[in-house]
C-alpha cells in the first residue's frame, strides 16, 4: 500500500540511476573520458553501513504518513546526502594509485541523481511536517556543513574536483572574493541610486512612466551583449581622457562589468521600492499625518517599515541575478569564478567547469536563503 | 511590461504605422543582417588597426535562423513539460507532488542559467546539446511556476459554476480554467524565452551555433569589429521578442475585451 506517491517517484528515480548509471568515472587522466563504476561497486564494508539511511527511504514510501514518519525520512534524507559524498570518496580513495597521480575519478550521472532524488526527498518531508523556512535553511545549512567537514578533513582529497581545486586553490580563493566583490561593488551603487529612484517613481507618474519603459528593455538585452557593447565606447573614452584610464576605467575588466551589473540591477530595486511604497495602506499615513508627524517622520517611520519586505524581495532578486550575470563578466575580463568556468570550457577541463560553476550556484543559492529569511523577518515585525 | 489603461482596452484603437515600435525594431534587425555583410568598408573605417573588419566565418543569416532555432526548439519543449506539470500537480491526482514541484521551480530560478549552461557540458558534451537541454530545463521553470500561479488563481465558483452546466473535468481545464490563466502562463513563457534568447547567446562558449559567436570569437581574438557585429544583432533580437510578447498579451486582451 503506497502511502507517499512522491517519495515513492524519487526512490524509483534514484534506483534506476544507481542500476543503470555510473556513479563514478575513473580515467587514467582528464583528457580521455573515464570508465564507468556503479554505486554497488564503489560501496563496499564499511562504506555500507553509510548507506543505510538508504534503506528507510526506501520503506518510506508504504509507512504510515504520521510526523514521526516524517522526520525519520528527513533525517535519513539528510544522512544520505552526506554518505553519497563518503563514498564517493572512499572509493575515489580505493581507485587511487601512487604511481598515477593524473588518474581522475570523477562524480557521475547516478550520484548527482541520487543527490537531487535525496534533497527532494528531505524538502518533501519538511514541507509534511510544515517546517518554518528558518527550520528548512537550518537543516540546508548543517548538511552543507557535515559535507564541508569530509571535504576540510580529507575524506574527499581522491574526487578530481578535490585535486582540481588543491591544483588552484590560489587561484580559487582570489576568484571567489572578486566575485563577491564585484556583486557588491555593482550592488552599492544600485541601491544608492535605484532607493531615491524607486521612490521619486512612487511620487511621480511621468517619471515612471519614462524610466520603466527603459529599464525594461536593459533587462531584455542578453548579458553578453550588453557587456560588449560596453567596450567600444568605454575603450574610447579612455584612449581620448587618458586620465580616466588611469583612474580604471577601460573597455575590459572591471568597470565595464560593474557598469552593466548596474544597469540590471537597477530595475528589480526601483520596481520594488516603487511598488513597496505604493502598497502602504493610505490609513496609516492618514493615521501617521494625524499623529502630527511630518512627511520626513511618516517616510522613516510609518511607510519605509512597511514596504521593506517587498524592497528586500527586489534586493533578493537583483542579488541572485547579479551573481549570475558576474559569472558571465568573465568574458570581458572582469575575472571570478565565472573565468574558471569558461577557462575550463575553452580547454575541454570538465572539471574545471565543475569548480567554476558549482560555486556559483552555491553562493547564488546562500545569497537567495539568507535575504528571504532577512525578509521573512522584516515581514514578521513591522515597524 | 506596464500594464494598458483599462478603460482603452475595449476600443479597437487603430496603431498608427509610424508609431509602432515593434514593427520599426523588427525591420530594424533585418536591415542590419542583410547590410552588415555588405558594410566591410565602413567596419574597416571605423577600426583601421583590425585586418578582418567584418566577422565573414558564418553568414549572419544563418547564425540569426540557428539562433531562433535553438530557442525556439526549447522554449516549445519548456512549455509543453512545464504546462503540462503545472496542470498535473493542479489536478487532484498530483495534489501530493505540488510542494516539491514548487519548490523545485523556485530553487531552480536562482541556479545562474550560465551555470546550468556550463554543468550540461559535462553530461552532453559541446555542441548545441548542451545548450538544448540546459534551455529546455532552465526554460521550463518560470512556465511551471506560472501555470501553477495562474490555475490556482482560478476562482472555485467559476469552477462549480461550470460544473453546474454540465462540463467534465477536462472541459473545464481546456474551457475555463486554461483560457483564464492564459495571460499568467504567457508571461512565465515570455520570462523564459527573454532568458533563452540571452542564455543560447553564451552557448557558443560550449559550441552552439548561435549570435553569440561572433562576440566570443571576437572577445577571444580582441575584434571589436566582430564583438560589435554580434553585440548589436543580439540586443535587438531581445528587444524585437519582448515587443512581439507585448503585442501578443495585448491582442490577447483584446480579443477577450470583444
Amino acid at each position: 500500500m503506497v502511502r507517499n506517491r512522491v517519495l515513492l517517484v524519487l526512490v524509483m528515480a534514484g534506483l534506476l540511476a544507481a542500476l543503470g548509471l555510473a556513479y563514478l568515472t575513473h580515467a587514467p587522466n582528464r583528457l580521455v573520458s573515464g570508465e564507468p563504476i556503479a554505486l554497488l561497486a564503489a560501496a563496499r564494508g564499511a562504506d555500507l553501513l553509510a548507506l543505510i539511511p538508504a534503506i528507510v527511504l526506501l520503506l518510506g514510501p508504504f509507512l504510515p504518513q504520521r510526523p514521526t514518519v516524517h522526520v525519520l525520512i528527513a533525517i535519513s534524507a539528510a544522512m544520505l546526502l552526506v554518505a553519497l559524498f563518503w563514498v564517493a570518496g572512499a572509493q575515489a580513495a580505493l581507485l587511487a594509485d601512487a604511481r598515477a597521480p593524473a588518474a581522475r575519478t570523477s562524480l557521475g550521472a547516478a550520484f548527482w541523481t541520487l543527490f537531487a532524488c535525496a534533497a527532494l526527498a528531505l524538502i518533501d518531508a519538511g514541507q509534511r511536517l510544515a517546517l518554518p523556512a528558518v527550520a528548512g535553511s537550518l537543516i540546508g545549512f548543517a548538511v552543507a556543513s557535515a559535507i564541508a567537514v569530509l571535504a576540510v578533513v580529507g575524506a574527499l582529497d581522491h574526487l578530481s574536483i578535490a585535486k582540481e581545486y588543491a591544483n588552484r586553490r590560489d587561484v580559487f580563493a582570489d576568484a571567489v572574493m572578486r566575485h563577491m566583490v564585484i556583486v557588491v561593488a555593482a550592488l552599492a551603487p544600485t541601491l544608492a541610486l535605484g532607493f531615491p529612484l524607486g521612490v521619486i517613481a512612487n511620487r511621480r507618474q511621468a517619471f515612471a512612466a519614462g524610466l520603466f519603459p527603459f529599464l525594461n528593455i536593459v533587462q531584455t538585452i542578453p548579458s553578453i551583449a550588453l557587456f560588449a557593447m560596453l567596450i567600444a565606447p568605454l575603450s574610447g573614452l579612455a584612449s581620448i581622457f587618458p586620465g580616466l584610464a588611469a583612474l580604471g576605467i577601460s573597455g575590459i575588466g572591471l568597470f565595464p562589468a560593474v557598469l552593466a551589473l548596474i544597469l540590471y540591477s537597477l530595475l528589480p530595486i526601483v520596481r520594488n521600492v516603487a511598488e513597496g511604497l505604493a502598497a502602504v495602506s493610505p490609513a496609516a499615513v492618514d493615521a501617521a499625518r494625524g499623529m502630527g508627524m511630518t512627511r520626513w517622520q511618516i517616510f522613516r517611520r510609518v511607510e519605509l517599515p512597511l514596504a521593506l519586505p517587498v524592497i528586500l524581495s527586489g534586493l533578493r532578486v537583483t542579488t541572485v541575478q547579479a551573481i549570475g550575470l558576474t559569472a558571465v563578466a568573465a568574458l570581458i575580463g572582469a575575472g571570478g569564478l565565472g573565468a574558471i568556468m569558461f577557462q575550463g570550457l575553452f580547454a575541454n577541463a570538465l572539471d574545471l567547469v565543475v569548480l567554476g560553476a558549482v560555486p556559483v550556484i552555491v553562493l547564488a543559492v546562500s545569497a537567495d536563503t539568507l535575504l528571504r529569511l532577512l525578509t521573512a523577518y522584516a515581514e514578521g515585525r513591522p515597524g | 511590461m506596464t500594464e494598458g489603461d483599462s478603460h482603452a482596452v475595449a476600443m479597437p484603437r487603430p496603431r498608427s504605422l509610424w508609431r509602432d515600435g515593434l514593427l520599426w525594431t523588427t525591420l530594424a534587425f533585418a536591415a542590419l543582417v542583410l547590410i552588415m555583410p555588405r558594410s566591410k568598408a565602413v567596419f574597416a573605417a571605423l577600426f583601421p588597426w583590425l585586418d578582418r573588419p567584418l566577422y565573414e566565418q558564418n553568414s549572419l543569416p544563418d547564425l540569426v535562423v540557428a539562433h531562433l532555432a535553438i530557442v525556439g526548439a526549447s522554449s516549445m519543449a519548456a512549455i509543453a513539460i512545464g504546462v503540462a506539470a503545472g496542470v498535473f500537480v493542479t489536478r487532484p491526482a498530483g495534489a501530493e507532488f505540488r510542494g516539491v514541484t514548487e519548490t523545485i521551480a523556485t530553487i531552480g530560478q536562482t541556479f545562474p542559467p550560465v551555470a546550468v549552461l556550463a554543468l550540461a557540458v559535462p553530461i552532453t558534451g559541446f555542441g548545441s546539446d548542451p545548450a538544448i537541454i540546459a534551455l529546455i530545463v532552465y526554460g521550463l521553470l518560470p512556465v511551471l511556476q506560472n501555470t501553477i500561479a495562474g490555475l490556482v488563481a482560478v476562482p472555485e465558483s467559476v469552477r462549480e459554476s461550470a460544473r453546474a452546466m454540465g462540463m467534465t473535468s477536462g472541459e473545464i481545464l481546456r474551457r475555463v480554467e486554461l483560457p483564464l490563466a492564459a495571460p499568467v502562463i504567457l508571461a512565465g513563457v515570455r520570462v523564459s524565452v527573454i532568458i533563452n534568447v540571452g542564455t543560447a547567446t553564451i552557448a557558443s562558449t560550449v559550441g552552439a551555433k548561435t549570435l553569440g559567436l561572433p562576440i566570443i570569437v571576437g572577445l577571444n581574438g580582441s575584434n571589436i569589429a566582430y564583438v560589435i557585429q554580434g553585440a548589436v544583432l543580439v540586443a535587438l533580437l531581445g528587444v524585437v521578442l519582448d515587443m512581439a510578447f507585448e503585442r501578443l498579451v495585448e491582442v490577447l486582451r483584446r480579443r477577450r475585451a470583444d
